[in-house]
């Protein structure tokens, strides 16, 4: 065990020599690093969140408000059907996940006939080929319609994949450094804002759904505050962004929607001087706007975003053009956003916010610097007590630990894995573990005089004896930073991955450098140079 | 110069008064785990966090009735690490987690009034239900993966006698690191689940040095009674389970002291868990073997480590 071929020497020390090279970046700034020449790598270890100070957002897309849409979509189809073909039904209602009524015959037919909508319907939005996406189930007369669990995934799929997108976009118009936007697990996305403490306003963008409309005001009858729910049939009566005591009554027909929407941006009113986002149309909202305009000249047009009115403009003229402004009593961010949110367009559900984690830049600044502190001293007593149980053996054991320390930082550079504040407690715990292998393998040369040996047979014996037990210790705690990494997100996987790399080095460094450094002078050295007292 | 070899200590010797020792321990750990439970962060009980630095001392008593008159519910406020550094938490929101977010606002706003001078927010986390309660499921999921996966491997190297030696071992230690944080009443959140689960591999790392000892022994010396040999391998292994718990304090103490406050439950606990996990090795997983009937006939040639 204590014999080098020259090769194996060799590639040791080419091993060490890359992750140190791996390493080094990381104790220069950014401007040193480009004034190097181009062979050695620039790549620094990638700061979590909880040290350079940003925040992560965990959203969740409403699937149950997607489901419920859909449902309400089939609604009306459902009834045609039934109407077309004069079934009389009864108690017709929408539940959360399915459609319900009574009715006193349902004819196979007609089954059939609501299955093939549902096939027409579903070939336009998602592709599930001619296989019907409906359940429909009848206990006596009570008939209940729902989607089929496929259809669902599916719907949800898509409406998470499009709401990726819409949010990636949103993200991107303000201009974040550095985002990152990925989906987790079904219906969830984690959005990394670094730099960003106070994510309000990204928070409220992405609160909204921007659903825009444009719907005429149903001039037939005034909202009444003692009947607040009262509406024409056809009509709904909806709030005012700007005033909360009054409320709209517009009709249900949406004339013009924001998937029409080519452009919108922020500017100013020349007259007024009062922001306002003005927008253009594509061909075919250009033709829908210009028909509505024309036949509704002195009406009031209700601009509506997310079921709330932002104004009512009467239509002085017929609006050709294909563009318009929206002004609603805001202040320039407020059109700023808003015109982001037309741009990017509309999310196809809700998004909740189940989790904010936000960290100032001051605390990630202050934790990065109580976690060198940190690390030096406790390198530094470790190193000290080391020296003084083991001596020279000690003092090699002591330059393999910082071997170690900068194989940590190659690696984690190397591979650009994320250091957080739990992953410096790691590395400091490393310290500690780390010369356990060596302390193992020392305990048993020493074992190895005790009993007789020469010092060069104590250290090949020590070494050979040490393997199994250092291996197995050694699993054993690598099996829990397996679990933790699978286990845990954020900054705790931080943690697990640099124990894990940790482990790895300190085993590779006592098996080959130190024990290389060890063989180079076994032949020389002394029991008392090892610690142990001389008449042992 | 320390040199901890030829110890003859009787470690076993006192075996029933340890293993009474440590049943009273996990005994108390229940007890107060189902008296007054754990004190959950908002990872696992959900609600609002928020770390504020100020430019002067805060009196924190007015500061708590101001912020309790905002009807969000119990709403906490304490020093951290300094009196200009205070942690204000807010409890969870009934209503789902929408509501939840609007918590940071207020609480912002109530904070910008009602302090004169300039406030820093260091830190904002939110945490909804249903994460705290995914986040409390994954936490125990894990620690009990863990231990499963130590048991199987310790019944793959070893004997299945020494798997559950080394697994009551574990759990001993687990229950007790739960216990402290239930009699200290600290703040247990995400992070001390790692360090649990960084205990149960420590703990196990320990428990595995004096096992393969014993092992060791129990092919070389045939004839010895079993406690003989147990306290031999204790004792053998002592100085290499000194230093290496020496090592990881330091570096553990060293964090702790200078590590800051974000960390230092997390550091806690791992040095609670130091100390149980090499306690438990020489006091509870070795003592058990004895009662567990371990195989003395070991097959010589299939033996690991003394024919390499």
């Amino acid at each position: 065990m204590i014999y080098f071929s020259n090769t194996k020497i060799l590639s040791i020390l080419l091993v060490i020599f890359i992750a140190l090279m791996f390493a080094v970046p990381n104790f220069f700034s950014k401007d040193q690093l480009n004034s190097f020449p181009s062979f050695i790598p620039k790549q620094q270890v990638n700061l979590g969140l909880d040290l350079q100070g940003g925040s992560h957002l965990l959203l969740e897309v409403d699937t149950v408000e997607i489901v419920k849409e859909r449902l309400e979509n089939l609604n009306s189809d459902v009834r045609r059907v039934l109407k077309k073909n004069n079934i009389q039904y009864s108690n017709f209602k929408n539940t959360d996940d399915n459609l319900k009524f009574v009715v006193e015959e349902f004819p196979a037919e007609i089954q059939k006939e609501i299955l093939e909508i549902s096939v027409s319907n579903s070939q336009n939005i998602l592709q599930m080929g001619d296989q019907t996406n409906l359940v429909i189930t009848r206990d006596e007369n009570q008939v209940s319609i729902s989607f089929t669990d496929e259809f669902i995934k599916l719907a949800v799929s898509n409406a998470v994949a499009q709401s990726l997108e819409i949010v990636r976009r949103r993200i991107d118009e303000l201009g974040t450094r550095e985002p990152s936007i990925q989906r987790q697990g079904s219906s969830r996305i984690i959005i990394q804002l670094p730099g960003i403490d106070d994510p309000d306003r990204i928070k409220a963008l992405l609160g909204q759904t921007a659903k825009l409309t444009f719907q005429l005001v149903d001039t037939s009858t005034n909202y009444d505050p003692l009947n607040p729910k009262k509406a024409p049939v056809g009509s709904e009566i909806l709030p005012s962004d700007t005033d909360d005591s009054f409320k709209y009554i517009v009709k249900k027909r949406v004339m013009v929607g924001g998937e029409n929407l080519v452009d919108a941006q922020p500017g100013f009113d020349p007259q007024t001087n009062e922001p306002i986002v003005s927008f253009r149309f594509d061909r075919l909202g250009a033709s829908k706007f210009g028909r509505v305009t024309q036949q509704n000249v002195g009406k009031p047009f209700a601009i509506i975003l997310d079921d709330t009115v932002i104004s009512a403009p009467v239509i002085r003229e017929a609006i050709l053009g294909g563009s318009g402004q929206i002004s609603g009593g805001f202040d320039s961010e407020e059109a700023n956003d808003l015109a982001i949110l037309l741009r990017a367009g509309a999310l196809p559900a809700p998004l909740i916010i189940l989790e904010e984690r936000s960290v100032g830049p001051d605390l990630g600044a202050d934790s990065i610097e109580a976690g060198q502190y940190a690390a030096i001293i406790g390198f530094v007593a470790v190193i000290i007590f080391m020296m003084f149980v083991y001596r020279y053996f000690g003092f090699l054991a002591d330059i393999a630990l910082i071997i170690n320390l900068f194989m940590v930082l190659g690696i984690l550079s190397l591979f650009q894995a994320t250091l957080t504040l739990p992953g410096i407690a790691g590395i400091i715990l490393t310290i500690g573990m780390a010369v356990d292998a060596n302390v193992l393998i020392f305990e048993r040369v020493k074992e190895e005089i005790r009993s007789g040996s020469k010092m060069i047979n104590a250290v090949e014996n020590g070494y050979k004896r040490a393997l199994s037990t250092i291996l197995d210790a050694n699993i054993t705690t690598l099996i829990a930073a397996v679990i933790l990494f699978f286990m845990a997100s954020g900054p705790v996987r931080g943690f697990s991955i640099t124990l894990a790399i940790g482990i790895f080095t300190s085993v590779f460094t006592a098996f080959t450098f130190t024990r290389l450094l060890i063989s180079i002078y076994a032949k020389s050295l002394k029991p008392s140079l090892v610690g142990m007292k001389i008449n042992d | 110069m320390i040199d901890i070899a030829n110890t003859k200590i009787n470690f076993l010797k006192s075996r029933i008064i340890t293993f009474i020792f440590s049943f009273i321990l996990v005994v108390l750990s229940f007890g107060t785990f189902f008296v007054s439970g754990l004190n959950f962060g908002i990872d696992f009980k959900g609600g609002t966090l928020i770390e504020i630095e100020t430019e002067n001392e805060i009196e924190i008593a007015g500061l708590r009735d101001n912020l309790n008159t905002l009807s969000l519910g119990d709403v906490q406020v304490q020093e951290f690490g300094s009196k200009k550094n205070l942690l204000i938490r807010v409890e969870q929101q009934s209503g789902g987690d929408q509501i939840q977010q609007n918590v940071v606002e207020i609480v912002k706003n109530s904070l910008d009034s009602y302090l004169s001078s300039e406030v820093n927010f260091r830190r904002t986390e939110v945490v909804g239900p249903k994460v705290s309660g995914e986040l409390i499921q994954s936490g125990a999921i894990a620690i009990l993966a863990a231990v499963f996966a130590m048991l199987i491997y310790i019944w793959f190297r070893f004997e299945w006698q020494f798997s559950l030696g080394a697994v009551v071992a574990l759990i001993h230690d687990v229950i007790l690191t739960i216990g402290v944080f239930s009699i200290t009443q600290l703040e247990f959140n995400l992070p001390i689940i790692a360090a649990i689960l960084t205990i149960v591999g420590y703990s196990m790392n320990d428990t595995v040095v004096v096992y393969d000892r014993v092992r060791e022994n129990l092919r070389k010396h045939r004839s010895k009674n079993i406690i003989d040999l147990l306290n031999l391998s204790i004792n053998e292994t002592l100085s290499r389970t000194i230093v290496t718990s020496v090592t990881t304090l330091l570096a553990l103490l060293s964090l702790f002291i200078f590590g800051g406050e974000v960390i230092k439950g997390f550091t806690f606990a791992m040095i609670w868990g130091v100390v149980v996990g090499t306690y438990s090795s020489i006091f509870v997983a070795a003592p058990l073997l004895n009662y567990l009937d371990v195989k003395r006939e070991w097959n010589t040639t299939s033996a690991v480590d003394s024919t390499r």
